[in-house]
């Protein structure tokens, strides 16, 4: 049976991990390849870095830092942030990576999506979805997509966003909640299901974890498909095995 | 010094299939990307992967003059075909509208069927994407240190499907049983990715490059 997956993801700036990565036996909690080698001798299923370098002088460290991890580690690598052309793409799979997440880009041209799927395959293709809730209470549900780190509006109808973009050619779907990203309240589950039900590809759910069980939540009640935790995995405070232990003994089938 | 050539005919990204058979590779043995035609005929053994769709990946190897080649290939030396590097291995597959294939494995290549539900009750997504377990139907050199019921990365919407149970090594459980790995002579080709497969991946990647060819 297929196992749902477990990814660990990285914030890097300007080639260094940032957010605090403590691990109590790596060397120098900055360093990506160290980072990343650690995540998977714990059995992360994948591999997530989001580059949040600002200045563009710096883009290219992202290259670099992927060309090494995939040196060592092989496991999926799939980069984030910044991604505006086919050709940031294509560096990053000649370096190492698997797949890419394009996010904002989608947004201000959704053939991008569709262009990058034609050329380097929809399996490359992660569109990454940042959905903010938009209904009253007591209205029906709805989320809308947002932009700028959760700022900005867009209109866009969450659910039909992510069926358009799988219809342009997109592998798989990263749903942010900007309502419960760094919460640790779990992520929003009745958004998780919505998406999922919604769209014939995997969906990674992402937003909120604070603890073990939130992990479990989001495959079993949300019907995600992956679940991808930044600081539960940085701050040391669950291994990524100690959550597929925690996973599994609830009945969610995981790779151990 | 032996050779292994990793045939590259433009589909996709083939990094990381050579770090991970360099990382295993004997100290007598280089890998190598190779084009050329020539180039392909010299090493001792050949790794044929592969993404995207059929029809781009005939059309690559057409364009490339490289059908002969591998038909030559993979009847004379170890042959592993990974992913793609497995469909087009077949008789034809139903994508782009039905696209013939190689034809060096009897058989088709069908998609998963829409719609299709888990045992909890929960969609089958397509792409089939992430690990899942191959249980292995017959020994195989391959499969030397390998548990059975490994997992492995997959990402993929096709699969195989052998006109003969004879040629299956290997089946994995999404929706239905489907065959997952199929050897026959020299040929061994897998549908998941052994080069991101973690351990399980890399001994098999290891086991290729010690194999002499046959069962």
């Amino acid at each position: 049976m297929l196992a749902k997956r477990i990814i660990p993801c990285l914030d890097v700036d300007s080639g260094r991990v940032v957010k605090g990565v403590n691990f109590v036996d790596i060397r120098d909690a900055g360093d990506p390849v160290e980072v990343a080698r650690r995540y998977d001798a714990e059995g992360a299923d994948e591999i997530t870095f989001l580059d949040i370098t600002a200045s563009s002088d710096e883009r290219e460290t992202i290259v670099h830092v992927v060309e090494q991890v995939a040196e060592e580690v092989f496991i999926p690598l799939t980069v984030g942030g910044g991604i505006r052309r086919v050709d940031d793409i294509r560096r990053l799979l000649n370096a190492g990576a698997d797949k890419v997440s394009i996010n904002t880009a989608a947004v201000f041209n959704p053939d991008f999506v569709r262009e990058a799927a034609d050329k380097v395959g929809s399996q490359c293709i992660v569109v990454a979805i940042d959905a903010k809730q938009v209904s009253a209470p007591g209205e029906p549900l709805r989320w809308e997509i947002f932009t700028h780190g959760g700022r900005k509006p867009t209109g866009l109808d969450a659910i039909e966003w992510a069926q358009r973009m799988v219809a342009n050619g997109a592998g798989e779907i990263l749903l942010t909640s900007m309502d419960r990203d760094g919460t640790r309240q779990g992520f929003d589950l009745p958004l998780t299901r919505a998406i999922s039900d919604a769209v014939s590809v995997p969906v990674i759910a992402s937003g909120g974890v604070g603890e073990l069980q939130h992990l479990v939540d989001g495959v079993t009640e949300g019907h995600a498909d992956a679940v991808l935790a930044a600081s539960i995995f940085h701050f040391a405070e669950h291994t990524v095995e100690e959550a597929k232990q925690f996973m599994r003994a609830q009945g969610v089938e995981v790779r151990l | 010094m032996k050779f292994v050539a990793v045939v590259d005919y433009g589909m996709g990204n083939l990094r990381s299939v050579v770090k991970a058979l360099e990382h295993v590779a004997p100290a007598d043995t280089r890998v190598r990307l190779m084009e050329g035609a020539e180039d392909i005929l010299e090493a001792d053994r050949v790794v044929f992967p592969g993404q995207g769709a059929a029809r781009d990946c005939m059309a690559a190897l057409r364009d490339r003059a490289l059908i002969p080649v591998l038909t030559e290939v993979a009847t004379t030396r170890p042959f592993l075909g990974i992913c793609m590097g497995l469909q087009v291995l077949m008789d034809r597959s139903d994508e782009n509208g039905g696209t013939d294939c190689l034809g060096l494995i009897a058989g088709g290549v069908r998609r998963f069927e829409d719609h299709q539900i888990d045992e909890r009750g929960q969609r089958l997504k397509i792409p089939h994407m992430g690990w899942n377990q191959v249980q292995q139907t017959r020994a195989h050199p391959l499969w030397d240190g390998i548990e059975q019921d490994s997992r492995f990365y997959f990402v993929h919407s096709y699969h195989v499907v052998p006109s003969s149970l004879q040629v299956v090594a290997g089946t994995t459980q999404y929706g239905l049983p489907f065959a997952s790995a199929v050897a026959q002579d020299h040929i061994f080709a897998i549908q998941c990715h052994p080069e991101k497969s973690a351990a399980p991946g890399l001994t098999l990647l290891k086991n290729f490059m010690h194999w002499t060819g046959g069962v």
